[in-house]
C-alpha cells in the first residue's frame, strides 16, 4: 500500500498517495479540469503538467474557478 | 442597429450592455437575468473551488461558453501583488486573454488605488493580456492607461453597488473626447435612466451589476436596461439637439389668425 502524505488543498490539510500527482487530486476530489487553475506552491501550473505534477509533503494547493462575482460587495 | 458591434482587441460584441454574475439570488435567477439583459459579456469573479461541499452547482454551468464571452475580473484585489497573481490564475482557467482589472483602493468607496492600477497594468500587458482596467472618470489616468496598452478603459460612473448614476457626467464626456479608446463605464449604475444617460454622453458600453441583480424584479430590470442602453445608444448617434435658454418655436408664425 502507497505510503501517504499530507497536502493543503485550498487552505484546508488533506492525505493523499505519496505518489498522487495533481490531476489524481483533481479527480479524487471530482473537478472538471475546464475552467480550473491550479497552484502549486505558488507557482501556476498548465493544464497539461496536471497529470505529471507528482505531490510532496506539504506541499500547498489551489483549485479556483470562475464565481459570479461583478466586484466585490458590501455587505448592508 | 445595423452593424454597432463593440470591437476591443480583435474581439466582437453585439451587446453594448455588459453584465456582472454576482449577487443574485440563485444560478436560475443570474442566467434569466442575464438573457433578458441581451448582453454578450458577462464578468465573473476568480475564487476557490468549493471542494468540501462538491454537490454545489457551478455558474459556468448556467452559462453558454458559445454565447457568452467570459470576461474575468480580479474582484477583492487591493494591491498590484493580488491583482496580477489573480489575472494569471484567470487567464490559466479561462479561454482567453481578456481580463477587468481591478486594483481596490479603499474598502468603503472600492475605488480604484489608480497608482497600483498602472503598475499591475504595465505588468499584464507585458504578459499578453488584454486588460480593461476598472478606473475613475480622471482622463489623465484613462490616458495613461491607454498610453502604456489598454484597448479600453472602463471609468466608474459612482462607487460600485451604490446607485448613484453617473456623478460627474463632466468629467465622463471631457474623458470621453479626450481618450480614442473604447469607453465602458462600469460601476453606480442604478436604473434605466442612469445607464441611457452613459450612452448619450459617448460611453462604448455600460457595465453593470448591483443596478439589475438588486432590482427588486431583476429580470425585468435587466430588460429595462437593454432598451436604455439601445435607446441612449441610438439617441447619441441621432445627434441631439443643443441646449438653449430661451425658446424657439416650433410652428410657423405665418397662417395665425
Amino acid at each position: 500500500m502507497a505510503e501517504m502524505i499530507q497536502i493543503q488543498v485550498n487552505g484546508e490539510q488533506r492525505g493523499c498517495r505519496a505518489d498522487a500527482t495533481v490531476g489524481d487530486v483533481l479527480r479524487e476530489l471530482a473537478i472538471k479540469i475546464e475552467r480550473v487553475a491550479v497552484e502549486l506552491n505558488l507557482e501556476i501550473l498548465d493544464r497539461k503538467d496536471f497529470d505529471h505534477r507528482s505531490l510532496k509533503q506539504g506541499d500547498r494547493m489551489e483549485i479556483l474557478s470562475f464565481i459570479g462575482g461583478g466586484a466585490e460587495e458590501l455587505r448592508h | 442597429m445595423v452593424d454597432d458591434r463593440l470591437i476591443i482587441a480583435g474581439h466582437e460584441f453585439k451587446s453594448r450592455l455588459w453584465v456582472g454574475t454576482g449577487k443574485y439570488k440563485d444560478f436560475a435567477e443570474t442566467k434569466k437575468a442575464i438573457e433578458a439583459s441581451g448582453a454578450d459579456v458577462v464578468t465573473v469573479a476568480v475564487r476557490r473551488v468549493n471542494i468540501t461541499d462538491r454537490s454545489k452547482e457551478n455558474l459556468l454551468d448556467y452559462l453558454d461558453p458559445k454565447k457568452y464571452t467570459i470576461l474575468p475580473n480580479t474582484a477583492g484585489c487591493y494591491n498590484v501583488e493580488d491583482a496580477v497573481r489573480y489575472a494569471r490564475l484567470a487567464r490559466a482557467a479561462g479561454v482567453s486573454d481578456l481580463i477587468k482589472l481591478e486594483v481596490l483602493g479603499d474598502e468603503r468607496t472600492l475605488f480604484p488605488d489608480t497608482a497600483g492600477l498602472i503598475e499591475a497594468a504595465k505588468i499584464l500587458i507585458k504578459e499578453g493580456f488584454i486588460v480593461l482596467p476598472y478606473t475613475n472618470d480622471d482622463p489623465i489616468v484613462a490616458q495613461k492607461l491607454v498610453d502604456i496598452g489598454c484597448p479600453a478603459v472602463m471609468p466608474l460612473a459612482a462607487p460600485i453597488g451604490s446607485g448613484l448614476g453617473i456623478r460627474n457626467p463632466y468629467n465622463l464626456k471631457i474623458l470621453m473626447e479626450m481618450v480614442k479608446v473604447p469607453i465602458i463605464v462600469d460601476a453606480g449604475v442604478g436604473t434605466a435612466s442612469d445607464a441611457a444617460l452613459a450612452m448619450e454622453l459617448g460611453a462604448d458600453a455600460v457595465l453593470m451589476n448591483t443596478a439589475i441583480a438588486g432590482a427588486k424584479d431583476p429580470i425585468a430590470m435587466a430588460e429595462a436596461m437593454k432598451y436604455a442602453v439601445y435607446a441612449g445608444r441610438l439617441a447619441y448617434k441621432a445627434g441631439r439637439i443643443p441646449r438653449k435658454l430661451y425658446a424657439t418655436a416650433s410652428s410657423p408664425i405665418e397662417g395665425m389668425l
